[in-house]
């Protein structure tokens, strides 16, 4: 006889344990359970999409996976967009945006270059702690207007990038950075590999895999769900929202400022344009990863997959024939497609929750 | 160029609002160009390149500042920050119309999306002379040719076809779809790979656009590379796409053989053609095309001339011009850098 017996449906049958509690303990064995969350999960469709993608690219012509150069792009290129997403899904989850990464990863791009001319002896390790640095110092600004004022960051961060981007127009004003003005060691990294995994990508997967771990099993990290689920409750059972919210705009920055100097590394040349509306695709990859845009759930794997995604789509279909407005139509299609997919799991998780509260009650 | 005061006027605009663009640049100048007429004092031009942040025009900027100070004007340069919006100069057009400036100098995004706005400038007595990218004709008073288009596609032909052995695959990597002065000289390569028997084992395989940015540049030259595998030159007639091609090139398994050449300028391609990405390319000197454009504008402005066929000017150093059909001042030919000469050059 299960604990809960009494408790009935209407129609006369016992209401099951997950009725009861609303969670269900789940009776399943944890190799089997992990099984069924990955199986359920919306990361697992949308890396289907992305194998289908690469497998369609890769019948069509081979170059696209097994060339020396196409195996490189492969992983590189997401790389930039997929940490700016591991950061952007972190502050979505927490019920908010960050839409100035952009303009944070301009700034640190021309400041590397500009490190780069002026200090000459500057080691690349210290270019990239400044670079952080200055790209946190930046999301602390956000975070303490958002945090401290109460105003929704979206006017926050749109704001701001429009003030940061307006430093870096006065401050490099038509000048620009070129290659032959960077150290060769330096430009290397943007093309270095490991085991045939280039250094940039093996950087992201290491800022993705710490995040992911943090946010998946610390306290603190599932702190940023519970506040994304509902704030006002948050604050009620005593979490320190404020704090939160600083710290993710803090990562999301110190993010952006890493992608600045790897965005030089790779580049080789920054100009006063640099990463003008990746924001948008940084935000795309983390709706179309899963995470819900208001907040509460999804994962920065989700997010990371996303970024994947949506670059390989833009190299794909282009070797598809494909012409470049529908290119853009594709990634407007899925964003529209996860943000329907959300709404209808949201609807039907409420109502299974309401049907369950009105058994017990 | 007083990038100081536009420093603190830009920052402000921003802070407030979107209106930016509208008002980086211009609002200092109220002081010499405060009445409706110049009364003998000094000619006041505006320099309006299609972006900031291009060497090209950065270049031009200069050479136009050198030739206003040996005629006695003050300049000021003014731009949006990216290329591939047809209207993004209007709102600096307007703001040269309503200051009551003397010639504005503009290279157009667009040839027909400026056009009213010129008008109305123009209305106003603004001197407008265009250069490197025209407006339609009777748009502007004059148009400052850096080449003929004839020249230019010849030379880049001249070159891949040199550098690939006269047969093969080639491809264009262009700046935005609709920027008037690459479509032109993409029009006439095509036809002269019809029509010249030299070119006849040439194909031209694919245009892609790179918007004169630097990461989209940099991505149309991979997604080149991947759908056409047996490619063998590139042809890149804008500066911001030439370097993209040449870095990605650079490091690219088809460095030595897919060839890139185009229009480029020397501090930015000198590290390619170093270590060999790249053999040759073209351009003309843009801080004479700029100079020019200054001679051609205080010209006007002091009635000198009225933008006539057969009108001549002196623009210093550079020489005597003279206006041609619809009101076009040629420059000259397009010069060609290589591993031998670029040490020479510093722009």
């Amino acid at each position: 006889m299960t604990p809960h017996a009494g408790i009935r449906h209407p129609d006369g049958t016992e209401a099951s344990t997950s009725e009861v509690l609303l969670v269900e303990p789940s009776t399943l064995s944890p190799a089997r359970r992990m099984a069924t969350t990955v199986l359920r999960s919306r990361e697992l469709s949308i890396f289907l999409v992305l194998v289908a993608v690469t497998v369609v690219a890769t019948l069509k012509n081979e170059s696209f996976l097994f060339s020396a150069d196409g195996w490189r792009n492969f992983w590189v290129n997401p790389s930039l967009l997929l940490l700016l997403a591991v950061g952007q899904a972190v502050v979505v989850i927490t019920r908010n945006v960050d839409l100035s990464v952009g303009s944070v990863m301009a700034l640190t791009a021309y400041l590397t270059g500009r490190l780069f001319i002026d200090q000459p002896g500057l080691p690349i390790v210290a270019v990239f702690a400044i670079c952080i640095l200055a790209g946190a110092v930046l999301g602390l600004v956000n975070g303490m207007l958002v945090a401290y004022f109460n105003v929704p960051s979206l006017v926050i961060t749109l704001g701001t990038l429009y003030i940061y981007r307006g430093i870096v127009l006065s401050w490099a004003g038509s000048d620009r950075i070129n290659a032959g003005d960077l150290p060769s060691d330096f430009l290397a990294l943007g093309n270095k590999a490991i085991l045939t995994i280039p250094v940039l990508t093996i950087i992201a997967m290491a800022v993705l895999a710490a995040v992911g771990y943090y946010l998946y099993t610390a306290r603190g990290g599932r702190e940023f769900y519970a506040i994304g689920s509902d704030p006002d409750a948050a604050v009620l059972y005593g979490l320190n929202v404020r704090r939160r919210v600083l710290a993710a705009f803090v990562l999301s920055g110190a993010l952006a400022g890493l992608v600045g100097v790897l965005y030089t590394a790779r580049y080789g040349t920054v100009s006063s344009g640099v990463g003008s509306g990746i924001e948008l695709q940084a935000v795309a990859a983390v709706v179309v990863g899963g995470v819900a845009i208001f907040g509460g759930s999804g994962t920065v794997w989700g997010a990371a997959i996303g970024a994947f995604l949506l670059v390989t789509i833009n190299r794909a279909l282009p070797s598809l024939g494909i012409e470049d407005f529908w290119q853009r139509a594709v990634v407007g299609v899925l964003i529209l497609g996860a943000i329907v997919l959300d709404r209808l799991l949201a609807n039907r998780q409420a109502r299974k929750l309401a049907e369950a509260r009105e058994m017990t009650t | 160029m007083n990038l100081h005061s536009n420093r603190a006027t830009a920052l402000a605009a921003l802070v407030l609002s979107l209106s930016l663009l509208t008002a980086c640049g211009s609002e200092d100048s109220g002081s010499d160009s405060g009445g409706e007429s110049d009364g003998g004092g000094d000619v006041s031009l505006t320099m309006l390149p299609k972006n900031l942040g291009n060497p090209y025009f950065d270049t031009s900027t200069t050479g136009a500042e050198a030739a206003a100070e040996e005629v006695g004007a003050t300049i000021e340069q003014v731009g949006p920050e990216t290329g591939d919006d047809p209207a993004g100069q209007v709102p600096f057009i307007n703001t040269v119309a309503q200051q009551g400036e003397d010639g504005l100098i503009v290279s157009a995004n667009d040839p027909e999306a400026i056009c009213d706005a010129i008008g109305e400038a123009r209305d106003a007595g603004v001197k407008v002379v265009t250069f490197d990218s025209d407006t339609n004709p009777e748009c502007r008073d004059l148009f400052i040719n850096q080449a003929t288009s004839e020249g230019i596609a010849a030379k880049q032909l001249e070159l891949i076809s040199e550098q690939i052995g006269g047969a093969g695959e080639i491809a264009i990597l262009s700046a935005a779809a609709n920027a008037t002065n690459q479509n032109a000289w993409i029009e006439m390569m095509e036809a002269e790979l019809e029509s010249n028997p030299d070119y006849a084992d040439i194909e031209l395989v694919d245009t892609v656009y790179g918007d004169d940015q630097d990461q989209k540049s940099f991505d149309q030259t991979e997604a080149l590379l991947q759908n056409h595998p047996d490619l063998k030159g590139i042809i890149s007639p804008t500066t911001v796409g030439i370097a993209a091609a040449a870095r990605y090139l650079s490091e690219s398994e088809a460095k030595g053989k897919v060839m890139l050449t185009g229009l480029g300028t020397p501090n930015q391609m000198r590290p390619f053609v170093e270590d060999g990405t790249v053999e040759a390319f073209a351009l003309w000197n843009p801080a004479d095309l700029g100079s020019l454009a200054v001679y051609a504008t205080a010209a006007l402005v002091n009635g000198d001339i009225t933008g006539e066929e057969g009108d001549t000017f002196e623009a210093g150093e550079l020489g005597e011009f003279e206006v041609g059909p619809d009101g076009v001042v040629l420059l000259g030919e397009p010069f060609t850098f290589n591993a031998d000469n670029i040490a020479d050059f510093d722009f």
